[in-house]
Protein backbone atom coordinates (compact mmCIF):
# COMPACT_ATOMS: atom_id res chain seq x y z
CA UNK A 1 0.00 0.00 0.00
CA UNK A 2 1.22 3.62 -0.72
CA UNK A 3 2.24 5.55 2.15
CA UNK A 4 -0.16 8.74 1.53
CA UNK A 5 -2.82 5.95 1.98
CA UNK A 6 -2.05 4.62 4.58
CA UNK A 7 -1.61 8.07 6.50
CA UNK A 8 -5.18 8.55 5.80
CA UNK A 9 -6.43 5.52 6.85
CA UNK A 10 -4.62 6.07 10.37
CA UNK A 11 -4.88 9.73 10.06
CA UNK A 12 -1.12 10.57 11.13
CA UNK A 13 0.02 14.25 11.73
CA UNK A 14 2.42 14.99 8.70
CA UNK A 15 5.42 16.85 10.34
CA UNK A 16 7.25 16.25 7.05
CA UNK A 17 6.59 14.50 3.87
CA UNK A 18 8.93 13.43 1.71
CA UNK A 19 7.80 10.34 -0.90
CA UNK A 20 4.45 9.68 -0.46
CA UNK A 21 3.65 7.79 -3.21
CA UNK A 22 6.00 5.36 -2.16
CA UNK A 23 5.10 1.54 -1.11
CA UNK A 24 5.61 0.43 2.27
CA UNK A 25 6.70 -3.04 2.90
CA UNK A 26 7.00 -3.78 5.93
CA UNK A 27 7.02 -1.81 10.15
CA UNK A 28 9.67 -2.11 12.51
CA UNK A 29 9.44 -0.91 16.07
CA UNK A 30 11.86 -0.42 18.46
CA UNK A 31 13.81 2.54 19.92
CA UNK A 32 17.32 1.05 20.60
CA UNK A 33 19.10 3.14 17.46
CA UNK A 34 21.79 0.40 16.78
CA UNK A 35 19.29 -2.38 16.28
CA UNK A 36 16.87 -0.56 14.24
CA UNK A 37 19.81 -0.13 11.96
CA UNK A 38 20.74 -3.42 11.58
CA UNK A 39 17.24 -5.10 11.81
CA UNK A 40 14.80 -2.41 10.28
CA UNK A 41 14.25 -3.10 6.16
CA UNK A 42 13.83 -0.66 3.24
CA UNK A 43 10.52 0.84 2.98
CA UNK A 44 9.10 -0.18 6.15
CA UNK A 45 7.25 2.28 8.60
CA UNK A 46 9.58 2.91 12.08
CA UNK A 47 7.35 2.89 15.14
CA UNK A 48 9.31 4.49 17.66
CA UNK A 49 9.20 6.89 20.82
CA UNK A 50 12.39 8.68 20.37
CA UNK A 51 11.56 12.42 19.50
CA UNK A 52 15.14 13.72 18.91
CA UNK A 53 17.00 14.88 15.87
CA UNK A 54 19.45 11.43 15.38
CA UNK A 55 16.07 9.74 14.32
CA UNK A 56 16.31 11.17 10.94
CA UNK A 57 19.78 9.94 10.41
CA UNK A 58 18.18 6.45 11.11
CA UNK A 59 15.30 6.53 8.99
CA UNK A 60 17.62 7.73 6.20
CA UNK A 61 20.24 5.51 6.57
CA UNK A 62 18.19 2.34 6.42
CA UNK A 63 16.30 3.79 3.60
CA UNK A 64 12.82 3.44 5.58
CA UNK A 65 9.54 4.47 4.32
CA UNK A 66 8.62 7.07 7.20
CA UNK A 67 9.10 7.41 10.87
CA UNK A 68 6.23 7.87 12.92
CA UNK A 69 6.87 8.88 16.51
CA UNK A 70 3.86 7.64 18.44
CA UNK A 71 2.31 7.85 22.49
CA UNK A 72 2.15 12.00 22.63
CA UNK A 73 6.30 11.95 22.75
CA UNK A 74 7.69 15.83 21.89
CA UNK A 75 9.04 15.49 19.00
CA UNK A 76 12.49 17.99 18.78
CA UNK A 77 12.12 20.74 16.46
CA UNK A 78 15.88 19.74 15.02
CA UNK A 79 14.47 16.38 14.16
CA UNK A 80 11.43 18.74 11.94
CA UNK A 81 14.01 21.04 10.30
CA UNK A 82 16.48 17.45 9.81
CA UNK A 83 13.55 16.03 8.46
CA UNK A 84 12.95 18.54 5.87
CA UNK A 85 15.99 19.33 4.78
CA UNK A 86 17.39 15.25 4.54
CA UNK A 87 13.60 14.84 2.53
CA UNK A 88 12.96 12.07 5.61
CA UNK A 89 8.99 11.63 5.97
CA UNK A 90 8.58 12.04 9.16
CA UNK A 91 5.07 11.39 11.34
CA UNK A 92 3.25 11.60 14.93
CA UNK A 93 0.46 9.82 15.97
CA UNK A 94 -1.42 10.08 20.35
CA UNK A 95 -1.88 6.63 19.48
CA UNK A 96 0.55 3.65 21.07
CA UNK A 97 2.70 1.39 19.47
CA UNK A 98 0.43 -1.43 19.32
CA UNK A 99 -2.62 0.38 18.23
CA UNK A 100 -0.79 1.86 15.83
CA UNK A 101 0.82 -1.37 14.63
CA UNK A 102 -2.50 -2.90 14.92
CA UNK A 103 -4.34 -0.71 12.32
CA UNK A 104 -1.17 -0.88 9.81
CA UNK A 105 -1.93 -4.84 10.37
CA UNK A 106 -5.32 -4.55 9.48
CA UNK A 107 -4.42 -2.45 5.63
CA UNK A 108 -1.88 -5.27 5.02
CA UNK A 109 1.23 -3.85 5.84
CA UNK B 1 44.64 -2.25 -5.11
CA UNK B 2 45.23 1.05 -6.09
CA UNK B 3 43.23 3.59 -3.82
CA UNK B 4 41.05 5.64 -5.58
CA UNK B 5 38.67 7.82 -2.91
CA UNK B 6 39.15 8.71 0.58
CA UNK B 7 36.27 10.68 2.31
CA UNK B 8 37.12 11.74 6.23
CA UNK B 9 34.87 14.00 8.93
CA UNK B 10 36.10 15.48 11.64
CA UNK B 11 33.85 14.60 14.60
CA UNK B 12 33.29 16.67 18.07
CA UNK B 13 32.72 14.94 21.13
CA UNK B 14 29.04 15.54 22.13
CA UNK B 15 28.08 16.88 18.96
CA UNK B 16 25.01 14.70 18.12
CA UNK B 17 23.86 17.01 15.60
CA UNK B 18 26.01 15.67 13.06
CA UNK B 19 25.79 12.40 13.77
CA UNK B 20 24.77 10.44 10.59
CA UNK B 21 26.37 12.94 8.29
CA UNK B 22 29.62 11.41 7.56
CA UNK B 23 27.92 7.98 6.88
CA UNK B 24 24.95 9.32 4.73
CA UNK B 25 27.11 11.18 3.00
CA UNK B 26 29.91 8.01 2.04
CA UNK B 27 25.96 6.21 1.27
CA UNK B 28 25.63 8.49 -1.22
CA UNK B 29 29.05 8.63 -2.73
CA UNK B 30 28.92 4.82 -2.95
CA UNK B 31 25.21 4.62 -4.57
CA UNK B 32 26.83 6.81 -7.01
CA UNK B 33 29.54 4.52 -7.20
CA UNK B 34 27.22 1.91 -8.22
CA UNK B 35 27.95 -0.30 -4.82
CA UNK B 36 26.07 -3.27 -4.12
CA UNK B 37 23.07 -1.87 -2.55
CA UNK B 38 23.06 -4.78 0.70
CA UNK B 39 26.88 -3.62 0.51
CA UNK B 40 26.14 -0.25 1.07
CA UNK B 41 23.86 -0.59 3.76
CA UNK B 42 26.81 -2.45 5.80
CA UNK B 43 28.45 0.07 5.09
CA UNK B 44 26.63 2.53 6.05
CA UNK B 45 25.41 1.01 9.52
CA UNK B 46 29.36 0.50 10.19
CA UNK B 47 29.91 4.01 9.79
CA UNK B 48 27.02 5.21 11.36
CA UNK B 49 28.01 3.20 14.75
CA UNK B 50 31.67 4.32 14.83
CA UNK B 51 30.35 8.33 14.38
CA UNK B 52 28.07 7.87 16.89
CA UNK B 53 30.88 5.78 19.27
CA UNK B 54 32.88 9.21 18.91
CA UNK B 55 30.31 11.37 19.26
CA UNK B 56 29.36 9.72 22.67
CA UNK B 57 32.39 8.13 23.93
CA UNK B 58 35.80 9.73 22.72
CA UNK B 59 37.75 12.90 23.19
CA UNK B 60 36.42 13.62 19.44
CA UNK B 61 38.45 12.06 16.63
CA UNK B 62 38.37 11.53 12.90
CA UNK B 63 36.52 9.12 10.48
CA UNK B 64 37.36 8.06 7.28
CA UNK B 65 36.50 5.78 4.35
CA UNK B 66 38.66 4.40 1.85
CA UNK B 67 37.16 3.42 -1.23
CA UNK B 68 38.70 0.75 -3.86
CA UNK B 69 37.27 -0.79 -6.41
CA UNK B 70 37.76 -4.25 -4.50
CA UNK B 71 36.81 -2.99 -0.52
CA UNK B 72 35.72 -0.42 1.04
CA UNK B 73 37.60 0.48 5.14
CA UNK B 74 36.34 2.59 7.71
CA UNK B 75 38.59 3.70 9.57
CA UNK B 76 37.94 5.48 13.14
CA UNK B 77 40.64 7.16 14.76
CA UNK B 78 40.16 9.33 18.39
CA UNK B 79 42.72 10.64 20.56
CA UNK B 80 41.44 8.94 24.09
CA UNK B 81 39.78 8.00 26.72
CA UNK B 82 40.69 4.59 25.16
CA UNK B 83 38.72 1.31 25.94
CA UNK B 84 39.87 -0.41 29.08
CA UNK B 85 38.59 -3.71 28.33
CA UNK B 86 37.95 -4.77 24.26
CA UNK B 87 36.60 -7.97 25.06
CA UNK B 88 33.72 -6.75 27.57
CA UNK B 89 33.01 -3.91 24.97
CA UNK B 90 32.21 -6.29 22.30
CA UNK B 91 29.49 -7.99 24.67
CA UNK B 92 26.27 -7.83 23.63
CA UNK B 93 24.53 -5.24 26.13
CA UNK B 94 27.26 -3.58 27.75
CA UNK B 95 27.54 0.06 27.87
CA UNK B 96 29.39 2.82 29.28
CA UNK B 97 27.07 4.87 27.98
CA UNK B 98 25.71 7.42 31.01
CA UNK B 99 21.64 7.10 31.61
CA UNK B 100 20.75 10.38 29.46
CA UNK B 101 22.33 8.63 26.56
CA UNK B 102 21.03 5.48 26.95
CA UNK B 103 17.66 7.25 26.72
CA UNK B 104 17.47 8.88 23.19
CA UNK B 105 18.44 5.14 22.44
CA UNK B 106 21.79 4.84 22.32
CA UNK B 107 24.33 3.26 24.17
CA UNK B 108 22.75 -0.39 24.63
CA UNK B 109 25.65 -1.73 24.22
CA UNK B 110 25.25 -3.04 20.62
CA UNK B 111 26.70 -0.95 18.29
CA UNK B 112 30.98 -3.00 18.26
CA UNK B 113 28.43 -5.55 17.62
CA UNK B 114 26.91 -4.10 14.67
CA UNK B 115 30.26 -3.32 13.48
CA UNK B 116 31.56 -6.79 13.68
CA UNK B 117 28.55 -8.33 12.29
CA UNK B 118 28.25 -6.45 8.85
CA UNK B 119 32.26 -6.01 8.85
CA UNK B 120 33.96 -8.66 7.00
CA UNK B 121 37.83 -7.63 8.30
CA UNK B 122 37.53 -5.82 11.85
CA UNK B 123 40.47 -4.63 14.07
CA UNK B 124 40.86 -2.74 16.77
CA UNK B 125 43.66 -1.45 19.03
CA UNK B 126 43.34 1.24 22.13
CA UNK B 127 45.27 2.12 25.13
CA UNK B 128 43.43 3.26 28.15
CA UNK B 129 43.81 6.66 27.92
CA UNK B 130 45.09 7.71 25.06
CA UNK B 131 43.74 6.05 21.84
CA UNK B 132 41.11 4.10 19.93
CA UNK B 133 41.70 3.11 16.46
CA UNK B 134 39.21 0.71 14.38
CA UNK B 135 39.67 -0.41 11.17
CA UNK B 136 36.39 -2.08 9.53
CA UNK B 137 36.50 -3.48 5.91
CA UNK B 138 33.35 -4.97 3.75
CA UNK B 139 34.37 -6.96 0.83
CA UNK B 140 33.02 -5.82 -2.22
CA UNK B 141 33.91 -8.92 -4.95
CA UNK B 142 32.08 -11.26 -1.65
CA UNK B 143 28.93 -12.15 -2.03
CA UNK B 144 26.33 -10.41 0.83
Amino acid sequence: MKLEEIIKKTDMEILNIADSNGQVKGCYIGDLLSRVMAEAQKDEIWITIQGHQNIIAVSLLADLSAVVVVEEVEIEEEAIKKAVQKGVTLLRTDKSAYQLAKELSKLGV
Amino acid sequence: MQEKKVIESEIEKGYFAIGGEFSSRLKKILRRLGVDSQKIRYLAIIAYELEMNLIIHSDGGRISAHISSNVIQIISKDSGPGIKDIKKAFQPGYSTAPAEIKEMGFGAGLGLNNVEKFADNLNIKSEAGKYTILKAAVNLSTQS
